[in-house]
Order: C-alpha cells, then structure tokens, then sequence
C-alpha cells in the first residue's frame, strides 16, 4: 500500500492487522500451555445470601476433577484487592453480596468434567434481603452492603454510602435567576459487552508466577497478584495479549487472583474463561440518578448549576468511586458557570461491581445537566444552539475553578456539527434535531516509559507497556517512531503486554495512550537522534552543533544523510544498536480535588437529526454528526473508527441498553438475546465524523487523546430529537420503543409535552 | 461417560477423521480439538456471529451446531480464507485496506459473513451489507469501514467506498480526505 503515507497524519493500515484477519492473533483464550486444566465458578442463583456450608465431596469424585476452592482453602484472613478500596475478597468469603459472586472454584482436566464437578459442588445458603436500586439502598433500614470493619475510621462505614464528593464554586443559594428549571433524570445500569468475554489464566514459574490476562492494564494487575500472593514484583509476570475490546471493563483485576491461587495449588496452568452472562456479572456501568436545578438569565446566560447524582455502584468498590468522583467533578459542561454546586455520591447495592466504563461517570450526569439546558432554552424562548455558544468557555478561560483552563477553541467545534447537521436550514414535518456537548477530564496523572531500540539495519523496536484492545495504539505508536528514526512502517516493531519485557505503564485509560506513551515514545526516539547527532559529528569531525536530525534525515553543514548511513559506520564492525528511553510523566497535585488537573479535556459536540413512528415508538436517526476536538490527528482514519465507534456505542445505552434486576437482585437479562447493543441495522442513516485540528494538545505534534467523546453526549441530543419530532418528553434511560410510545400517548392525552 | 462418535469432514480443504463427545458443539471441536482458534467463542447462543464458519454451503453459527452434525461435511473457517501460500483472500485484505479490524475479536465471525454474503450477491447495496452482517456484532461498531470493505471487494465494486469515505470527510472538514497526502504538512 505505497499509496498510504505510513508517517504521522497518515492512515497505514493497523500495525498487527494481519493476524486479525486471518484469525492467528491469538487472545486469552486461544493461548493453551501444555497441562493447562480448565476452571469453572460455582456461583449461586441469589445476590445476597449467607454461605452456610460448601460440600464439595461429590464434586472431588467427578473424574478429572484436580481441585476445588473455596474460602477455607485460601488463606485466612481472606486477602482482599481493588484499585481503591482494598475490599474485594479473592473468593466469596462468610457471604455472597451480588448475583454471580464465585464461592468455589473447580480446576479439572477437562471442560466437560469441570462443568460437571461445578455443578455437584453443594452449597448451603440463607438468602438474604438485597439493596439493588439507590432508594432501597438509601432507606435507614437497609441491610448494609459494605463490611464496616474494613474502615473503621470512615464515619460513613457504617451506611450504604461509600464516599460523598461535593465540589462548588459561588454562592448558588444567593444566585437570582430569571428562570429556574428543575428535573430529575435516570440512566441505568448498562454493561461493557467487549465481544470477546473475559479470559484468565495462571501457571507457577520456577518461584513466581506467570498470569495472562485480558486486562488493560498489566503493571496493576502485577502488582494486585504480588500483593495477595506476597510475592516481589520481579517474580510476577503477567501477560496480557491484546483484549478483544475493553471500553474501561477490563482495567482492574477481577479473578485473576484466585486463578494465581489455583495454579499454585494444583502446580499446573490453570484457566478460566468467562461466559458472555458471567461477564455480565463481572462488570458493568454505574446506574445514577440525576437531580439538577439550572439557574439561567432570560437572556438564557447560566447563574448556577445545582447538580445531585446518586451513582449506583455494586457491591465492591472496585474503581466505581473514582469513576463517581471523576465523572461529576465537571458536571456543569464546558461553560461558565458562575456558581455551582455538586454532590455526587456512590451508593453501594448488591448488584454487580460497577467499574470504568468509556467516558468514565460523565455521560450519566450529562444526559440529565444537557437535557436541562434544552428545557430551559424552551421556556426561555431562545435557540438551543444559542444558549450552548452563549455560555461556552472560550480556551483559557477557568471555567472549573482552580482547574485546567478550557484548552480549545470549543466553539468551533459547535459551529461545525451545527453546520453538518443543518441547524440552520428548514425543519421537515414530523422531524427534530437536537444538539449536546460534552466534556471528559483527561489522566490526571500518569507515568508511561518507553524503550526504543534502533537496531543496525535501521529497523525499530518499539518497547511499550499500552494495551491494543483496538484502539490502534500500536499503529500510532509505530507510527511516531517510523516518523522521528526514519524507517518505513513495516520496519518498526511495536512489544507490548508483557511485564517481564516491557517497561511499566500506569495504564490504558482515559485517552491517555496517545498523548502519555506517545510522549514517552517521542522521548525515547529523541535520545536516539541525540545519539546519532553525537555519532554524525564523530565520524564527520564535526561539533554536535553543526548536526541537527530530524525526522529520520541527519543533516550536515554541507549534505543530508540517512539514519541508516550514519548508524552503519558509526556502530563499526561489532554492529550493536541504539537505545533510547523516554518517560512521560503527569506528577499528581495532593491539592486538587481529583488529585491533579486533567491532562486534557475530549471535548465533543453530537448533533442528530430523527424521526419517530408514532404508531410503533420506533426512532429513525436520519444524522448523526459527532465532531471532537482532537488537537492534532496522527492517524485520521483510527480517530474516525474511534469516534464512530464511540458514537455508535452511546446508541446503545440511549436507545436500548439496559439491565433489569428482579427485587432479589437477580439480573433477569443476561447475555446476547435478551441485552440488546447496536448491530449493523441499527446505525443511524447517515453518519458524519468530523474533527477540529489546532495542534493545541500536550500529546505528539500537538495531539490530545480522543475516542471517548463522541458518547458523552449521544443521549441528550438524541433525546432533544426525539422530543423535537414527536413531543415525547422521556427523562429515563433508554428511549426504548416502548417509552417512547407511552411518552407520546402521554403527551396526547394531557394535549401537551407531558 | 462421554460418548465418543466418530465423524469425517474436510476442514480448510484438509480431510479430517476424529472422535468427538456426542455433546460437543462444532465450535468446541474447531477450538479445541482442532486447535483452530481463530473462530471465536462468545455469546454461545447464536446472537453474536463470533463463531460463524462455513458448513457445506451456508454459514453456520457453530456454537449452535453440534459437532456430529458436520459430520462428512465440509467447513471452512477464517483460517482457511487465505491462499496455500498465505496470500489474502481480497475481502481480508479489504479489511485490512479500510480500517475494518479494531480489536479484532469479532473479525473472523464478520469476514465469514461477508464472504457469504458475496458469494450469495456479488453486487449488494449498502443495505444488503448490512442487513447481511446484522448477525455479527462488533462493540468497537466498525461497521462502516466493515460494510466499506465489503463494497470494495463487491463485484464492479472499483472502490466506491474509499470515494464515499473521502467525500464524507471532506464533507465534514476532517483530515481524512487528506490523510494520504499530508504527512509533511506536520513540518509546517
């Protein structure tokens, strides 16, 4: 494909494609070491209930049958993980607290006899009431899903809350406003629903262990398994392919841990590959609900924003309140705000660990501070559009106090998806359009090292700990070092996913690879140019000086030269290479309420254009127009897959995307039939993708991470449609047909928008 | 105990003869005992496509055909799309071309869709692209490049797509209609 410009701003095709497409890239689950005995949960049919025994006699008879954990072969006190809380026992320990939580562990030769000797592992239980909305787990007599003694200091150990956090600026109750609009808003609980279903696997090695995972982050997971099995760091080495799909649900340890424990005690591989339904049961979104009262001028100029969201979290803490803290903390949008309060609280259920999950809490308390802008445009009288370019931020404005300063021409960004979705232009009858933005907080901290090796041929090998879950990391990291040392694309190596190898990586979230391992790439390249440049003016008697490279050219006073030809001679006969180490670095700020201000902001704008069959509820998406601001794009067609796919993704939760738990806290809709996501039919007609390009980021070339934004803010927009062309006032997630029929049957029977 | 019943098939063009368990789906037999991991394992209930293969002369999901059933048949899978001598088949290469593989978990369900698809309509309009692979999700949701891929193998298909692609984002302003030439303008 020479016609593919392979360099930075081209579209090479996807660096490691070729096993994609012939089925040779090999996940989790295709990996099958010699021995490896296969595992299977023993998981039971409530939420919340009180082990009483697990006999595992018949089980042990089952042929093949290798090994069965439970908590009393772990050892004692239970060790406990989680990226936040250290509260998530290895297996369920005295209790279950959520539909699916293992209590037993079965490790046999075969699927066939696991699957058998699973289902003869007999336990005796006392089920017990269940929290799983916020209501319930908010009402003072509320079983208390959180186990006090692991905090003992925390005043709040002792409810169904696991932290508050309140963030604010002026003073909202001394505020005068023209209009005041107050309404309280809903989304549920969706799930991650990679394709390919979580998949672990241990085996002893020598006096360590060796864990793969589809996980994206591989420097956590090393650490969670050194920290339950007491190990050093050097003695775990965790492998982590590429995950087929992450989207947030596969970054923290989930049952790594007790596959490590059933290796070391059978001392074979062992592995465990969850079934769709079980991932299901593993992770999932945050639920929230969303009261917000918005103070606005009549000439629709915000005074306040006055934002309550109760996320819904699960029954560990998992990354979930971060997830809440991070998610609210710019809850009032990209505008200017001159007083605000927020409080953003996670509640605890017997539901599902909720975790990170692309745009990482803001798309929940979006959906309601969003929709309340288009309720108070209309009773304001004033353009939807208007009101949003009447409040923007303009960059370097500190539109969150104290915080990273608005860094983007945001409204061109508007102006743009207005323009692409015809904000202008006359409506037809029977359609509606409708218009959001949204903001996502970047890392707020961040550590990534990069090795790069420039080997004697002029080839590059590329060291970096960032997970491909398909992204295209490896493609745009390929790509910045093709561009600094010269080599074609397909010269250049990129190693990832091995802990043993690779240097550490904090992790793959939050957009961060491009801009943070991007850096770090950079960084590793420069020194290697730094090398060549002290290498040019040994072999050519000249002062460093004199000696500039850039971009793969080594130019002297008098002529240009390849890398290639000042590497050869200047390695000499024994040949060798060069290597050059790069780190980005994000310190954090003990001061600020995240812990540092973001990196970035993905700044986004989704306009939509819809029609609904008002005898079926049925929404057609006749546009959809996403434009993000992405700094600079280093692979332009990887960042149009991203946004779409982003944009496709938020489809899902708005339209159709939704758990339903019985009051026992049973999810009643697990696994592909009965949870719906978007397929190929679902798309809306026409989709535009646009980009705006300022070079203005902290990342290579002026890049910022992207490929979250483009789902921030799918839901009120299409909302704001939907309402538009039917009348269909819906504040509850997803616009299912059905909701939106009774919406209009609403709106008929009172003659007006409910 | 497990029965074991012996079956015949040709997989990828190679004759097999093997026991298999009675219970055992084709898709277990493929992984397995085959160790054709490619055709991949997901939903488990025929909604997701991941572990579509060709049977005789359809596709099939084969987490829902048991192995005995493809007994004296003939079965392709992603591995057997590729030339003997490892050269693309052109919708795999297209896919490659287009930007059709993100994380790729679900490619090979899609890629034997899609080479059903064309064997069945070798000139399908961009609805019967979709409504062709509506059994196949792919939560990254390429499904535009992937149904661009399509059309661009698609008989007379000169590549339409790429032109639609390219229109589109000039439409919208973005890099992409530019992305193969300005790889220098970053000096600027």
């Amino acid at each position: 494909m020479t016609a593919i410009a392979d360099r930075v701003g081209g579209s090479p095709n996807r660096v490691g494609g070729i096993g994609r497409v012939t089925g040779a890239q090999a996940y989790v689950a295709d990996i099958r070491p010699t021995g490896v005995l296969e595992a299977r949960l023993v998981t039971l049919e409530v939420a919340h209930a009180r082990i009483i025994s697990i006999d595992t006699t018949e089980a042990a008879r089952v042929p093949g049958c290798r090994a069965i954990l439970t908590a009393d072969d772990l050892p004692q006190p239970m060790p406990r993980f989680g990226p936040q809380f250290t509260d998530r026992p290895v297996i369920a320990t005295g209790e279950t607290k959520y539909h699916g939580e293992p209590v037993a562990l079965v490790v046999a030769d075969t699927k066939d006899a696991a699957e058998e000797a699973a289902g003869r592992v007999a336990v005796e239980y006392e089920e017990l009431p269940a929290v799983v909305t916020v209501a319930g787990a908010l009402d003072p007599a509320a079983p208390l899903v959180q186990d006090p003694a692991l905090r003992p200091d925390d005043p709040l150990a002792g409810s169904n809350v696991l932290r508050e956090h309140r963030v604010g600026w002026g003073d909202v109750d001394a505020a005068a406003a023209d209009l005041i609009v107050e309404n309280r808003y809903f989304f549920p609980m969706v799930t991650q629903f990679a394709i390919e279903p979580h998949a672990f696997m241990a085996a002893p090695d020598g006096d360590g262990i060796r864990v793969w995972s589809s996980i994206q982050h591989p420097n956590w997971l090393q650490r969670v398994i050194a920290g339950v099995l007491r190990l050093p760091l050097s003695k775990v080495r965790v492998i982590a392919p590429d995950p087929g799909g992450g989207f947030g649900g596969k970054q923290h340890a989930k049952l790594e841990p007790l596959v490590a424990f059933a290796a070391l005690r059978t001392g074979r591989p062992v592995r465990l590959v969850l079934t769709l339904e079980q991932t299901f049961q593993a992770v999932r979104r945050a639920a929230c609900e969303v009261h917000v009262r918005t103070g606005f001028r009549s000439d629709a100029t915000l005074v306040f924003q006055d934002i309550a969201a109760d996320y819904l979290i699960g029954a560990y803490a998992d990354i979930a309140d971060r997830v809440v803290g991070k998610g609210s903390y710019p809850a009032c949008g990209p505008y200017n705000v001159p007083a605000a309060r927020i409080l953003a609280r996670s509640v605890l259920s017997h539901t599902t660990p909720s975790t990170a999950f692309r745009g990482f809490g803001y798309p929940q308390v979006n959906w309601g501070v969003e929709s309340n802008l288009d309720e108070g445009a209309r009773a304001l009288g004033i353009d939807r559009l208007e009101l949003r370019l009447r409040n923007l931020a303009n960059k370097g404005d500190a539109f969150i106090p104290f915080d990273t300063p608005a860094d983007g021409e945001w409204s061109q960004s508007v102006r743009k998806a207005a323009e692409l979705i015809g904000w202008d232009t006359p409506l037809p009858e029977g359609h509606g359009r409708g218009i959001a933005v949204g903001i996502k907080s970047g890392p707020t901290t961040g550590l990534s090292y990069s090795t790069v090796r420039l080997l004697a041929d002029g080839s590059v090998v590329v060291f970096a700990g960032t997970s491909d879950m398909g992204q295209g990391a490896r493609t745009v990291l390929a790509q910045i070092a093709a561009q600094e040392l010269g080599a074609p694309l397909d010269w250049v190596t990129v190693v990832m996913g091995d802990t043993a190898v690779v240097p550490y990586d904090q992790q793959t979230s939050a957009s961060r690879s491009t801009v943070l391992m991007g850096n770090a790439v950079l960084g590793a390249c420069r020194s290697i140019q730094a090398q060549l440049r002290a290498m040019a003016a040994r072999l050519h008697d000249l002062d460093q000086s004199q000696i500039t490279v850039d971009r793969g050219v080594v130019r002297l006073p008098d002529r240009e030269l390849s890398v290639v030809e000042v590497l050869k001679p200047g390695l000499g006969r024994l040949g060798g290479e060069l290597i050059g180490n790069g780190e980005a670095r994000k310190e954090a700020e003990p001061g600020h309420p995240l812990g540092g201000a973001p990196a970035f902001f993905e700044f986004n704008c989704t306009a939509i254009e819809a029609t609904v069959d008002e005898a079926t509820g049925d929404v057609t998406l006749l546009k959809h127009v996403t434009v993000s601001d992405v700094g600079r794009s280093i692979n332009p067609l990887q960042v149009r897959m991203q946004d779409e796919g982003a944009a496709i993704m938020g489809l899902g939760h708005t339209l159709m995307e939704h758990y339903i738990y019985d009051d026992a806290g049973r999810i009643r809709n697990l696994g592909a039939i009965d949870y719906r996501i978007p397929t190929s039919m679902d798309l809306p007609l026409e989709m535009v993708s646009g980009t705006i390009e300022n070079a203005d980021g902290p990342g290579p070339y002026g890049a910022k991470g992207m490929s979250e934004g483009a789902l921030l803010c799918t839901a009120p927009a299409v909302a704001a449609a939907v309402r538009e062309a039917s009348g269909a006032v819906i504040r509850d997630l997803p616009l299912t047909p059905e909701r939106v029929w009774r919406a209009i049957q609403e709106r008929d029977a009172t003659g007006q928008e409910a | 105990m497990t029965q074991l019943i012996p079956i015949e098939v040709t997989v990828n063009g190679r004759p097999r003869s093997f026991e298999v368990a009675a219970h055992h789906t084709l898709l277990e037999v493929l992984r397995d005992d085959l160790a054709l991991t490619g055709t991949k394992e997901c939903c488990l209930v025929g909604e997701c496509g991941a572990c579509t293969v060709r049977l005789n002369d359809q596709i099939v999901d084969s987490c829902l055909v048991l192995a005995v059933e493809a007994d004296g048949g003939t079965i392709t899978t992603v591995e057997g799309l590729a030339g003997a001598d490892g050269q693309l088949a052109p919708i795999q290469q297209a896919f490659l071309d287009y930007g059709a593989t993100q994380c790729g978990f679900c490619i090979p369900g899609q890629l034997m869709a899609a080479d059903d698809l064309l064997r069945r309509l070798p000139s399908p309009t961009v609805e019967q692209i979709q409504e062709g692979l509506a059994g196949n999700l792919c939560r990254c949701a390429g499904y535009e490049q992937i149904t661009e891929a399509v059309q661009a193998v698609a008989e007379g298909g000169v590549a339409p797509s790429r032109t639609r692609a390219a229109d589109a984002a000039a439409r919208a302003g973005g890099a992409r209609a530019g992305a193969r030439t300005n790889a220098e303008g970053l000096d600027q």
